[in-house]
Parts: structure tokens; C-alpha cells; sequence
């Protein structure tokens, strides 16, 4: 179901958790799906001993693919125009993923109707991994 | 320099879904698909990021035959760990941001083609990491008629120190 622009306000939100113990198969699994093989993200031992990290963390791509579930579940599937995310922290094997978008703008251009979206995705520890926004076309 | 085709296949649209941890039944279920809005299987948000499988000249996937910065027998195929992963203390070139504008939705049968323009340059001083070097890429993904179904600008970091943050 589209959402309509008549009844949506300003500051109305969504939120949920999207990944409750994020594993490094889930990460192998996105690093097979989008063709991303670095292994500083899929090798533990390339990761702590040639990166210098504490071991393999998250694709960015991955936390942006899974935060952009909370986008279609609210506004539906086919009907995003914009996307987009700065990547502010790297997320961990073990995370606890939150993804929050919160209406900004209810708008018209052209006779289409729009919602503006700030969306973030948090950590357990309730700092922000990515930050970002959306867009989405809904109904009058 | 051909222009890469990336074609939209409904396995591909299932795989990616599940890899991003997404159960809706639009990205797998044709009958279901067929009783929504949209009226068949589309791709997810960020689905065009696979496109990396049709690239040809794409770095980060192991070449047949040839040596990989992954660990094998040593902790990497390449001495000096390769040229983005970076060696111990070195610096790392890290995904920055990433934006997609959305012309319309992709769907299996599609078949797309991209270019990928270098955008802007800028440098920027990091706290940590020490001197920071954003380059933009912006990737224009159009169909088999030429109409423009996704645009892509991602903001690459190069810094000059490894950023590492503390287990959670």
C-alpha cells in the first residue's frame, strides 16, 4: 500500500531493528552477491594482519542494502526516487543494526507528490553507521 | 573501452535480497509480484551495486590464475598486500558515501548498460587518519532504449593511516 501525502506530517517516524547479531557469513553472503570480494571484508586473517584492522567488518553497501528495507517496507515497493547515505562508522560482525526514517518534507512538483525522509541506521551502542536521506513518490 | 552490460535476472534480484537480509516477496515470488503496484519481480534499492560481477576491469574480485591480496598460504597473494588493501599502518581506501536517484524500477529482462564518469577530487584534513582524498564516480545506468533507469555518485576516501574504532 502506497502512503498519502494527505496523511502523512511532518515528524512522523519508523524504526526498526533489521539485523540482530550481524555474522561474518552474512557478509561473505553480500560479498558474493554484489561481486565486492575485498578481502578486508570477508578474510580475518588479511583483515587483522595486512589491513591493521581488528578483523573484518561490514561492506558499507551492506548496512546501506539492509537500512533501505525500512524505506520500501514504509513507502512501498517501486516507488523510491532518491537514496542516499554517508557512511560515518564501520559496522562490526556482532552488530545490532537500527535502521529510523523520519518525514521531512510532504511536497508537490508537477502534480506528483513526494515525502522527504531523514534516515539513519544505528549501532547497539545507538551511534549512527550511515546517515542519510530518501525520497519516495506517494499518493495524493 | 565497451560499455558494460549489466543484465537483470531474477536469480541475481533473490540472491542480492537475501544477502541484505530482505524477505519482502517482491524480489522473489513472481505470483505474488504480479498482485502489486509494481505487477512483477523488481530489483532492490541498491541491487545495481552488483554490477561489479559484469565489470570487467572491476579490482576487487580474484582474477583465474592469477595472484589475490586475500590470505592463501600467506596472510596476502601480493607483496605489500595488494594496491587497496594497504600494508600494516598504511592507508586503506574506505567506501565514503553513496547516492542513487531512481528513474524508474529495474526488472528481470532488463538489460542495462553503464559508464562510469570520474567526478570531483577533494581533500579534506581527518583527525585520525590524517590527510583524506574523496574521489566521486558517478555511473549512469541506462536501457536497452537509452533511457536513463538509475543514476549512482559514490564518494570514495583515500586516507593516509588506517581508521580503526573499538569493537562495540
Amino acid at each position: 500500500m502506497a502512503l498519502r501525502a494527505s496523511e502523512l506530517q511532518v515528524g512522523d517516524r519508523r524504526e526498526a531493528v533489521l539485523v540482530e547479531d550481524l555474522t561474518r557469513t552474512q557478509i561473505v553472503q553480500y560479498a558474493g552477491a554484489s561481486g565486492d570480494y575485498h578481502p578486508l571484508h570477508t578474510d580475518e586473517v588479511y583483515a587483522r594482519e595486512v589491513g591493521g584492522y581488528a578483523g573484518v567488518f561490514a561492506h558499507g553497501m551492506l548496512t546501506m542494502g539492509i537500512t533501505g528495507r525500512l524505506l520500501t517496507d514504509w513507502v512501498g515497493d517501486g516507488r523510491l526516487t532518491r537514496f542516499g547515505v554517508r557512511f560515518v562508522r564501520q559496522v562490526w560482525p556482532g552488530d545490532r543494526l537500527t535502521a529510523h526514517a523520519t518525514v521531512e518534507a510532504i511536497r508537490e512538483e508537477e502534480g506528483v507528490h513526494y515525502v522527504d525522509l531523514a534516515v539513519t541506521t544505528t549501532n547497539q551502542d545507538g551511534d549512527d553507521v550511515v546517515s542519510g536521506y530518501a525520497t519516495a513518490r506517494v499518493d495524493p | 573501452m565497451v560499455t558494460p552490460r549489466l543484465p537483470i535476472e531474477a536469480g541475481s534480484i533473490m540472491v542480492f535480497a537475501r544477502a541484505i537480509g530482505d524477505p519482502n516477496p517482491i524480489y522473489s515470488d513472481p505470483e505474488y509480484a504480479r498482485g502489486t503496484e509494481v505487477g512483477g519481480i523488481i530489483a532492490p534499492p541498491t541491487f545495481t551495486q552488483s554490477s561489479a560481477h559484469y565489470d570487467p576491469d572491476f579490482p576487487l574480485r580474484p582474477r583465474i590464475g592469477e595472484p589475490w591480496m586475500g590470505s592463501g598460504r600467506e596472510p596476502t597473494g601480493i607483496q605489500g598486500g595488494g594496491p587497496v588493501g594497504g600494508a600494516p599502518g598504511g592507508g586503506t581506501g574506505l567506501h565514503a558515501e553513496q547516492h542513487f536517484e531512481y528513474h524508474r524500477p529495474l526488472r528481470p529482462g532488463d538489460v542495462l548498460t553503464f559508464e562510469t564518469k570520474r567526478g570531483r577530487t577533494w581533500e579534506k584534513a581527518g583527525r585520525r587518519a590524517g590527510k583524506l582524498t574523496f574521489i566521486e564516480t558517478v555511473i549512469e545506468y541506462r536501457d536497452e532504449h537509452g533511457e536513463l533507469v538509475v543514476t549512482v555518485r559514490n564518494v570514495g576516501v583515500r586516507t593516509e593511516r588506517v581508521v580503526d574504532q573499538e569493537r562495540g
